[in-house]
């Protein structure tokens, strides 16, 4: 009997061409079709990076939160390495947007942070909550006890995301002008559709990246299989604990 | 189910609680001697004799939450070193007893060392005093902050007693998760200790830390089992 019949990564290029192909058309229509904002000028481009990752950073960790809900409905291993991938490549993305937020806020205030910009300080404190779920995964051994604790994290950590947005927003006076409202409520048509192409293009990055990460956890797993079938040691086993949960080839 | 009815458990598991902490003082007098420390800190950090408004309300927030760290921290340690997990979870009794008697011990620990700490900010560092009526909104607000330190701390110790580096999850995962209740409560708080003389309570900020309460006494309720299910 094979290890596996279920091939992982089939459409993974697939997905990989597609978001380099709407991901360049969004850059090309903010570089070249979106009108040059008259308040902050060229530097305000950058939104079309920021946001969509931003946006995409929140679809991750609710996923990350609904994958985890799962988890401890069901007992579905599947759902934990669902879970773990959404929240690690979202970690990264929110990075990604914590890192432009700064870039702008250097181009239009002249500062690399600013405090009374309530989405962009909201996005850091939930970096660093989210930041503790890899260390709190290394630090249970018991495969399993580490995916319930996770999920139960997953699910505390997805709920104060808008709590702590509610807290942070009403903390923070407004000082600055708000050209842009960050929804896309009041952009103007060509911006409106630069910025949609944008959100499409990140999103499909993100689950091509999810994709890949799945793809690489399931091939690493079906390695393992085939050598223990042939008999070799295995010396790609990880050793001790691992912060991702483990695959075990089907 | 059968066996003592949830409340009867939560109460059997408090007293027992308290009961250690009476005859043997250690978290209490922990906390206590933290806080006071603390003050001394801020004396000489902030370089002030005393303190008022926004500041004020930042050192006493950052105290007590540092304080009731300590308190997380050793929430089930005890617990866990001398089988009391064991016990209890070998007793026919609901799960959730054990969450509602662990937050409730965590509560009760944040308001004696604010019995203790309070006091000695207002001696220590605070500029002028508020008077009497104004105290009764801080206690407002230290009740629905405690609350949430309670509900939010005992979920994470219950996490971290089980990881390898507790101290290290206990701070990490608990720090950021606390940020709401500390917005919350130092902007309630500010206006009372401000040197001008005590403004009104801000209706708006108490309403988010009781929110914060529900959303997080609700979400601990629902997964308070899983971390207990072995």
């Amino acid at each position: 009997m094979p290890t596996s019949t279920k091939l992982y990564g089939t459409r993974l290029s697939a997905w990989a061409i597609a978001a380099a192909i709407v991901l360049t058309a969004a850059f090309v229509l903010a570089a070249f079709y979106a009108p040059i904002e008259a308040d902050q000028g060229f530097s305000q481009k950058i939104f079309y990076v920021h946001v969509p990752l931003a946006i995409v950073t929140l679809i991750g960790f609710v996923f990350g939160g609904v994958s985890a809900v799962q988890y401890l409905r069901s007992g579905d291993t599947r759902h934990d390495l669902r879970s773990y991938t959404a929240i690690h490549q979202s970690l990264i993305f929110c990075l990604g947007a914590l890192i432009t937020g700064s870039i702008w806020a250097k181009a239009a205030w002249g500062q690399w942070w600013v405090w009374d910009e309530p989405t962009l300080v909201s996005f850091l404190i939930v970096f660093l909550l989210y930041a503790t779920y890899q260390p709190l995964r290394f630090s249970i051994e018991d495969p399993e006890r580490q995916a319930r604790y996770a999920a139960v994290f997953a699910v505390v950590a997805g709920a104060f995301i808008p709590l702590n947005f509610i807290a942070v927003r009403l903390a923070d006076p407004l000082i600055h002008p708000r050209v842009l409202s960050k929804s896309g409520g009041n952009l103007p048509g060509d911006m409106k559709l630069t910025f949609y192409v944008a959100i499409i293009g990140m999103l499909l990055l993100f689950i091509t990246l999810y994709k890949y990460e799945m793809t690489a956890k399931h091939s690493r797993a079906q390695v393992r299989a085939l050598k223990r079938r042939l008999g070799a040691l295995d010396q790609d086993a990880p050793r001790g604990r691992s912060a991702a949960p483990s695959v075990t080839a089907s | 189910m059968s066996g003592p009815g949830t409340f009867a458990a939560a109460r059997a598991v408090l007293a027992k609680e308290l009961l250690l902490e009476r005859r043997a003082p250690q978290t209490l007098v922990a906390m206590a001697l933290f806080s006071g420390t603390a003050y001394v800190i801020f004396h000489f950090a902030l370089q002030r004799d005393s303190v008022s408004g926004n500041l004020a309300s930042g050192v006493l927030w950052v105290t007590v939450l540092l304080a009731a760290l300590l308190g997380v921290g050793r929430l089930f340690v005890a617990d866990r070193d001398e089988g009391g997990l064991d016990g209890f979870l070998l007793a026919p009794v609901d799960r959730t007893a054990l969450l509602f008697a662990k937050t409730l011990t965590l509560f009760t620990f944040l308001l004696a060392l604010e019995i203790v700490a309070v006091p000695l900010f207002d001696i220590l560092l605070l500029g002028p005093s508020p008077g009497i009526g104004d105290w009764g909104g801080v206690l407002l607000v230290l009740v629905l902050a405690d609350l949430g330190i309670a509900v939010v701390g005992t979920l994470v110790a219950a996490i971290a007693v089980r990881t390898r580096s507790r101290d290290l999850i206990t701070s990490i995962l608990a720090l950021p998760l606390l940020i709401p209740v500390v917005i919350g409560a130092s902007r309630a708080t500010a206006p009372i200790f401000a040197a001008a003389g005590a403004g009104s309570l801000p209706g708006r900020w108490l309403a988010v830390l009781a929110l914060y309460d529900l959303i997080f006494a609700l979400l601990a309720w629902a997964l308070f089992d899983f971390l207990v299910e072995d």
